[in-house]
This record gives C-alpha cells, structure tokens and sequence, in this order.
C-alpha cells in the first residue's frame, strides 16, 4: 500500500457527484460456462463518482468493470451506459466503447506503434479526427501525464508506469465520459505505482467518473466517494470510505480488510 | 599474524596490451572453429579432402564449359578438338542457343516485349508494398498492376480486364450502401455476393458488347504459347499475390464467431491441404469445367493459377492462424475497448502484429509455394522442366542434361535464396522499429 494523503493534498473542489445517472446496472447476471460469475448485480453510478471496487482474487470485479464496455458478455439483466443499452447491436456497443476508457493491468499498449500513434489511433479511426488534431490532443494529453518527451519511442522503450500513464493518456484521447480502471497497478514495481496513481487522483480531481478495481486502499481513501466490496460474484458491502474503512459491516468485509491492512 | 601490510597503493596505471596473436583474427577463428580438438581438426582435414575431391572433378567441367555451340554433336567437337582427350567439359551451348525458349517458351519472338514489361508493371506494383518508404501515389500502380499484367500477358480486348477490374468496384459500392443503410452483416454479403454475380453473368456480355462497339485491343496469345521461367513466374506470382490477402481472410474466418463462417473455413483449408497439389492439378486440368457454368471455357494457365493459389491460400492461412493466435488477448481488448470495429482492429493493431509473427512462415510457403510450380509439367504446360524435356527431345541436343538442370535448379535457387533474405531483411527491420 501506497500512502498517499501524506505527501499531497487531494483537491476535492471539482469531484462534485451531480443526479445524472452515468452508468445503470439492473440485476445482471454472468455466467462463464457453467459458473456463475456474476450474480443479481445492481449498480446506479452517477456522474462524478469515483468508486472503488476490492475484493479477494477471483470475486468477479474486474469481469464487473469489463461487463460495462462489453469485453464480457452479460446474460441476464441490463446495463446502460450514458442513456445507451448496451445489447449484441455493435454498432451500440462500438459507440460506449468509445465514449468509455479504459486501462488495463498490462496496458495493452499497441507495440508496433509509437507513443503517439498509439494516442492518435483510436481519435483518427473512430472519431475521424484529422490527423494534425489528433496528434495536438495526443501531446496534450501526454503532457497531462508528464510523458511528452517520449511521444516519438516505441512502447517497448518505456518502464511500467510510464506505459501505464500511456495507457491513461491514449484513452483521454477519445475525451472519455467514464473511465474504467482494471487493477492499474498491480503490474507495477513499488515506485511506479505512485506515478500511475498520482495521474489517477489528478484525473478525479477534474471531476472524471471512474470505476477503478485495485488494492490501493490509501487511493480509495484519498478519492473514493463509495467503495463496492466484492465477493463471490455479489455486491457484499457499499459505503463511503470512511465508514468502509473503520466501521466494516459485514464480517466477510472486515476479514478482507484485515488481512490487507494487516501486512 | 604476518607483518605484511594489507594496504596497497597502485603507483602506476597499466597501459591497454595487444592480445597474444592465438587469440586474434583468423588464428583464433581457426583454432576455434576447425581445429579446437584433435577429432575436430581430423574432420576439417577430411572435409578439406572432399571439397578438393569435388572441386577437381566439377570445377574444370564448369571452368571449360563451351558456350557457344549449336548442338551437343558440335560441342564434343570442340572438346575434342581443344582438350587432351581427358578432361570433360560441359556443354552451356544449350542454354545460350535456347535461351528464349527457355525463359519464354514458345511466345511469340516479335511479342517479348509484354512479358518483359508485365514483369516491369509487377516489379513497381510491388515495390511500394515490399519498401513502405516509397511514396504512396506507387499504389496506383499496384492497383492496376494484376489487371494490366494480365492484358500484357494474354492480349486480347482490353475491356475484358477492365470488366473484370469493375466487379471489385462492384464490391465496394455494394459493401458501402449495404452497410451504411442495412447492417454490416448484409455488407459484407453483398460485397462477396455481387461481385461474383457480376463476374458471373454480366461481367462476359458487357466486355464482349464494349470490344464489338469500340474494338481496342493487342494480340491474343494463348496459353499454351507459355513456357519456361515466364510460365513458373507468372503462375508462382500471382499464386503468392493473391493467396496472401486470401489466407489472411481464411485465417480470420476460422477463428470468427460465426459459426457458418467458421466451418467453411475449416472445411475449405482441411480438404484443400488434405489432398496433394498433383491431384488438384489434374483435377484443374480435368474437372474444373464441370463446375463452371456452361460455355465459359477456361484457359488452363489460368485453372492452374486458381488452384495452385487455393492450394498456398490454405497453407498460409494455417501459418498466419499461428500468428494470431501468438498474439495476446490483451491487444485485441485494447483495440476494442478505444472503440475500433472488427474491421479496424485487424487492419490495424492485429494483423500488423500478427503478419511480423508470421513471415518466416509465410515466405517459407511462398518459396515452396514456387518450387512447386514445376509439378505443371505433369499436366502438359511447358514450364522450364517441360521446355528441358522438350529440347532434349530435339536432334540437336539429344542426350543433355546436366548443363540444363544446372541451369534450372540454379535459377530457382537465385529466386527462393532472394525471397529467403527479403524476409530476413523484413524481420529485421520491423525488430528494429518494435523495439
């Protein structure tokens, strides 16, 4: 665990949650095979909301989070995204996937392009930006995430965090509504970690809706407005930081909490 | 306890020395490489051996060769007359008096030029594809390229290629209106569908109605007028060009979703790889006909060109599937997940990725794909194989063979051996840039 409120105050003036609905989940439900994954989820996110999803390895966030841009296919129940359901009609699901960023554990950077043309790609392609543009807002984002000075090297070249940062700017591009965090650190070393989540919290402090999956309590703590416990495929325990932290409800939760807090 | 002091101070620095002369240049490549243990340097001596054994036999034989002869009885002539009687010498005079026949069969002589600048048309066609940095206007040419390339080649009316060209733009309409007002799926029904409609019964009036209206047009010349390296180049490059893009979609349709796209695949790149390349030659020479609706007589170079890149299409469809499935899952997830439609993510995040995985794979089955092309002699086209046959039947040059296979397998080997290190070349650079 990374402490974060330590070395910097987090600015909250613009995480303000408004009553618009950003994400609507109505008792869905997965099944990979014969498993049930996923079971009678309901979630309402509002715009502006930072949650924060934990659980023990195998609970079913990170497949929760990927339901929401259709990496996974969900078989009971609905989810709508910014007002779209999203249903086997691709041309809907082509539309949330651009208005929804997302990073991954392993960034998924494209390695056979630069940087900048990993940032420049999806605007060019899927928003028909023209390519002087796209590569404006590309350095503008790069420059967001202190990383402007590597926009002409291959993914390759760069450490884990600067590829995460990447991996952040490149879905910045497309001026995401709602971004989507899958573990974004657990694939980094210590002192990366900070880096990666240092652009996270500068993001939320500009008022982005984000889910984010990780073990970074001290994140969920400085950002967080509502941590979701996971476990066994169920929503098990939702609350504001605070009162998740020190005053767990549920026993599940308070066994999970004490063994991260723990070490 | 001794009294020898521990602290030590270097008062002068050592200057860099030369290496002892075993440990440098060819000494040390010799001792390493030939001569590192008594059995090893054994071996180099009787491998020296050979080599001079080899060399002294072939070498004179190659070294005095007659080049300029115009039947092997006057070669042995000229052996006869010039050496002692001992030495043998090889007759190249077969190559240079059926020079011509051997790189064009039996073209007509007046007519080389359209071979020679079909070749021309191919070279710049492929040489934006082959070196990215040239500009991108060249792909007009590559555009054009098959179309000309085949007019070149075969003569006749120019409106039949031009026909043939309209159906893909048939293709392109249809996908775009289809799409855009249908569903994608339909689009890419329509795509396939139509122009093969159009090529099927529109596409034969509407060039024979445009050659009777406006009669434009150079010489026919009929396939079996093909012969020689002209025949193997042209059936081996268009079976490498246009199985490429055919197995990519073969690839990308076994591993689709789709179940019936799926299992035409499967079936199309089971039964074709099951069945010897020979059978299907045969089967292009014999059956296609039955299959082809009626009147529409095909040439046989061309059945041959289909099925022998059928044949290579299946096999680098398997290779690139590797080169897929090589691939992480995580980039097909980035590529989603910004967005970009099937058609996008392949083109651009993982074909790119996965054709580098596959090239050594790919040329492998070009060059063999190349070799290949010589099995046509079984169903009567003259390819270089054939033509040697053919002169060795002649009077003139009754009972040679040597010089002539030489000949053929050295061609060969000079067009496999470049296809080999533009591939080298290929990974290498792409290594570079990825990295």
């Amino acid at each position: 665990m990374v402490e974060l409120t330590q070395e910097r105050t987090v600015d909250r003036s613009h995480m303000q949650v408004s009553d618009e609905v950003a994400i609507e989940i109505r008792n869905m439900n997965k099944w990979y095979g014969t498993f049930h994954v996923l079971r009678d989820i309901d979630l309402t996110v509002q715009r502006g909301e930072r949650i924060v999803i934990c659980g023990p390895s195998g609970s079913g966030k990170s497949t929760l989070i990927r339901c929401i841009n259709r990496l996974e296919e969900h078989q009971a129940g609905d989810i709508i995204v910014d007002g779209t359901e999203l249903s086997s009609d691709l041309k809907n699901i082509d539309k949330i996937r651009s208005e929804v960023g997302m990073c991954f554990q392993h960034f998924n950077l494209f390695p056979h392009l630069t940087i900048l043309e990993n940032c420049t790609l999806a605007p060019i392609w899927v928003r028909n930006t023209p390519k002087k543009e796209a590569e404006e807002i590309a350095m503008h984002f790069l420059e967001k995430v202190k990383i402007p000075d590597q926009a002409h090297k291959y993914p390759g070249m760069l450490s884990g965090g600067q590829q995460q940062r990447v991996a952040i700017a490149r879905s910045l591009c497309m001026k995401p509504r709602i971004m989507l965090f899958d573990e974004p650190t657990s694939a980094l070393d210590p002192e990366m970690i900070k880096e990666v989540l240092d652009t996270m919290i500068e993001l939320a402090e500009e008022g982005m809706t984000m889910l984010c999956v990780t073990h970074e309590m001290g994140f969920a703590q400085a950002v967080a407005n509502r941590v979701i416990f996971m476990d066994q495929g169920q929503i098990v325990e939702q609350n504001e930081p605070t009162e998740f932290f020190n005053n767990p409800q549920s026993e599940r939760t308070q066994l999970f909490l004490s063994q991260i807090i723990g070490h | 306890m001794s009294d020898t002091p521990v602290t030590y101070v270097r008062t002068q620095m050592l200057d860099q020395q030369a290496p002892p002369t075993s440990e440098v240049g060819p000494v040390r490549w010799m001792r390493e490489n030939l001569f590192s243990s008594p059995m090893n340097a054994i071996l180099t001596i009787l491998s020296l051996y050979v080599v001079y054994v080899v060399i002294s036999h072939v070498g004179p034989w190659l070294v005095n060769g007659i080049w300029d002869a115009d039947s092997l009885s006057e070669c042995r002539e000229i052996i006869a007359a010039t050496g002692d009687g001992h030495h043998s010498a090889a007759c190249f005079g077969v190559i240079t008096a059926r020079w011509h026949q051997l790189v064009f069969g039996y073209y007509p002589s007046e007519l080389y030029w359209r071979p020679v600048l079909a070749l021309v048309v191919f070279l710049v066609g492929i040489a934006p594809v082959m070196f990215p940095s040239l500009p991108r206007k060249l792909y007009i040419v590559t555009m054009a390229a098959p179309f000309l390339c085949f007019w070149l080649l075969w003569g006749g009316s120019i409106w039949f290629p031009i026909a043939i060209a309209l159906g893909f733009g048939v293709g392109v309409v249809a996908h775009k209106l289809l799409d855009a007002n249908v569903s994608s799926l339909a689009g890419m029904i329509g795509a396939i569908l139509l122009p093969l409609i159009y090529w099927l019964y529109i596409c034969g009036p509407l060039a024979g109605g445009l050659a009777s209206i406006i009669p434009l047009g150079i010489e026919f010349v009929p396939s079996r007028s093909f012969g020689g390296f002209m025949l193997s180049i042209v059936i081996g490059l268009s079976a490498i060009v246009i199985s490429l893009p055919l197995g990519i979609l073969l690839a990308l349709a076994r591993r689709s979703d789709l179940f019936i796209i799926k299992t035409c695949a499967v079936v199309f790149i089971e039964v074709i790889r099951g069945i010897p390349l020979i059978v299907w030659l045969f089967t292009a020479q014999l059956l296609l006909n039955y299959f082809l609706p009626p009147g529409s007589s095909f040439d046989l170079t061309l059945r041959v060109i289909i099925m022998v890149t059928l044949f290579a299409a299946a096999y680098i469809a398997e290779v690139i599937r590797g080169g897929l499935a090589a691939l992480p899952k995580g980039q097909y997830e980035g590529a989603d997940s910004l967005g970009l439609n099937y058609w996008q993510s392949m083109q651009l995040i993982v074909l790119p990725q996965a054709l580098k995985i596959s090239i050594p794979g790919i040329v492998n089955t070009f060059i063999g794909l190349f070799k290949d092309t010589t099995l046509v002699v079984f169903i009567g086209l003259f390819d270089p194989l054939g033509i040697a046959s053919a002169i060795r039947a002649t009077t003139e040059w009754n009972g040679i063979y040597w010089e002539l296979f030489l000949f053929i397998g050295i061609m060969f080997f000079i067009s496999c051996f470049s296809m080999g290190r533009y591939s080298l070349y290929l990974e290498k650079k792409l290594q570079r840039e990825h990295r």
